[in-house]
């Protein structure tokens, strides 16, 4: 008989006890959603900010809570159609309120204008522009994700955004399907040159 | 109020569950490597400890000792802990995501770690109020976080210091802990609790 009781006791104390564990893992729910870091991997991470975000994290948790995939502007098509793809969403043409897509840029401060202020260091979401109060800054352009936020704090218009010169290190054959629109393996984010340098020499 | 103090002085620095009485060796050798993981397990370690005294108390005093199943308090304190351990997580995950990323693993670690169970099962021995326990519990777990902090700091200095090859790595760390014992063997006599 007291045997059965302690059972029974035991069994209680689990139930008790698992009950409370599952309303607290209801209560306490914590929505993490792993798709997100999956997005936030497809975006650019250019931090710009065009799509009226703060940075591209947050824009991919409002992606993931069902925002539009159309707001990525440096992203482009290509991050459209990976992330259409990934979320199992249309493809649908980037959004033109949020700025068209433009060739890959960097920053370049014209070095004999610049009057020191860090204002442009300050806005710069990839700490890409080295530079102290009254010394000349300068942008460095590895780093720089030409997504044109030090424009507009500059006193005096010193920043140039100019196209990304074609080097022997990044230039790739135009194959017939590269430049296809369809073709979206190649995301903002892939723009590594090593990768790039891999291939042409082995292409070589 | 002056026997709680007494109960805090003698868990933390007299009976230290680590160092005098031997409990909760695992994680004083396992998280010791580094200051910042041990200040995250001492935290951790404070509230479950803490929590589970208090909670042990009550399911003994009142749904074990009505019933007559005293010898069940074991499995039924390992239930306990273990829900303890479970509902921490999940609410510090909740409240605060950066302090459940710096304790991580050291969490569910806390399931086993023997002064946990040692002090709810030493809080019946002592015959504790619930008060009682509450500062027991507190107090061991100070304890914990104490010895656990110095003798981390304390490692993080000699691995930068020429020890004799056959004392590298555990071995040096085993001999501090024993030092450290016996330090804490001179606090015997501070008090009578």
């Amino acid at each position: 008989m007291s045997i059965l009781t302690a059972i029974l006791i035991l069994l209680a104390l689990a139930a008790i006890f698992g009950i409370i564990l599952g309303f607290a893992a209801v209560y306490f729910k914590v929505d993490e959603d792993p798709v997100v870091d999956q997005i936030d991997n497809i975006l650019p991470q250019t931090q710009c900010g065009q799509c009226s975000y703060p940075g591209c994290k947050p824009y991919a948790e409002a992606i993931a809570n069902g925002d539009e995939i159309n707001k990525c502007p440096p992203g482009g098509e290509s991050t459209i159609h990976a992330l259409a793809e990934l979320l199992g969403r249309d493809f649908v043409p980037l959004d033109e309120d949020h700025g068209e897509e433009k060739d890959k840029r960097v920053a370049l401060i014209r070095e004999a204008e610049c009057i020191g202020c860090t204002k442009c260091i300050q806005a710069c979401p990839v700490d890409a522009i080295l530079g102290a109060a009254k010394q000349m800054h300068t942008v460095i352009a590895q780093e720089c994700t030409g997504c044109d936020l030090c424009l507009e704090p500059c006193p005096v218009d010193c920043i140039d955004m100019v196209p990304v010169q074609t080097t022997t290190n990044e230039w790739r054959w135009n194959l017939p399907g590269t430049a296809d629109s369809t073709h979206h393996s190649l995301i903002a984010s892939d723009h590594d040159p090593r990768t790039v340098k891999e291939n042409t020499e082995a292409s070589a | 109020m002056s026997e709680y103090l007494l109960i805090l002085v003698s868990t933390i620095l007299v009976n230290n569950f680590v160092l005098v009485q031997f409990l909760g060796l695992c994680p004083f050798m396992g998280v010791s490597n580094k200051l910042d993981t041990a200040w995250g397990m001492s935290l951790a370690t404070t509230f479950v400890l803490t929590l589970s005294s208090v909670c042990s108390y009550l399911v003994y005093t009142y749904l074990l000792i009505p019933t007559g199943l005293e010898y069940l308090k074991t499995i039924s304190f390992i239930l306990v802990i273990a829900v303890m351990v479970q509902f921490t997580e999940m609410v510090i995950r909740k409240v605060s995501p950066v302090l459940h990323r710096v304790l991580g693993i050291f969490l569910p670690l806390i399931t086993t770690n023997c002064a946990v169970l040692g002090v709810a099962l030493l809080n019946l021995n002592k015959d504790n109020n619930f008060v009682e326990s509450l500062f027991y519990g507190f107090g061991a777990a100070i304890g914990f976080s104490v010895v656990l902090i110095l003798f981390s700091a304390m490692r993080e200095r000699i691995n930068n210091a020429d020890v004799p090859g056959p004392f590298k790595g555990s071995a040096i760390g085993m001999i501090t802990a024993g030092l450290m014992a016996l330090a804490f063997m001179g606090f015997t006599g501070l008090t009578q609790v």
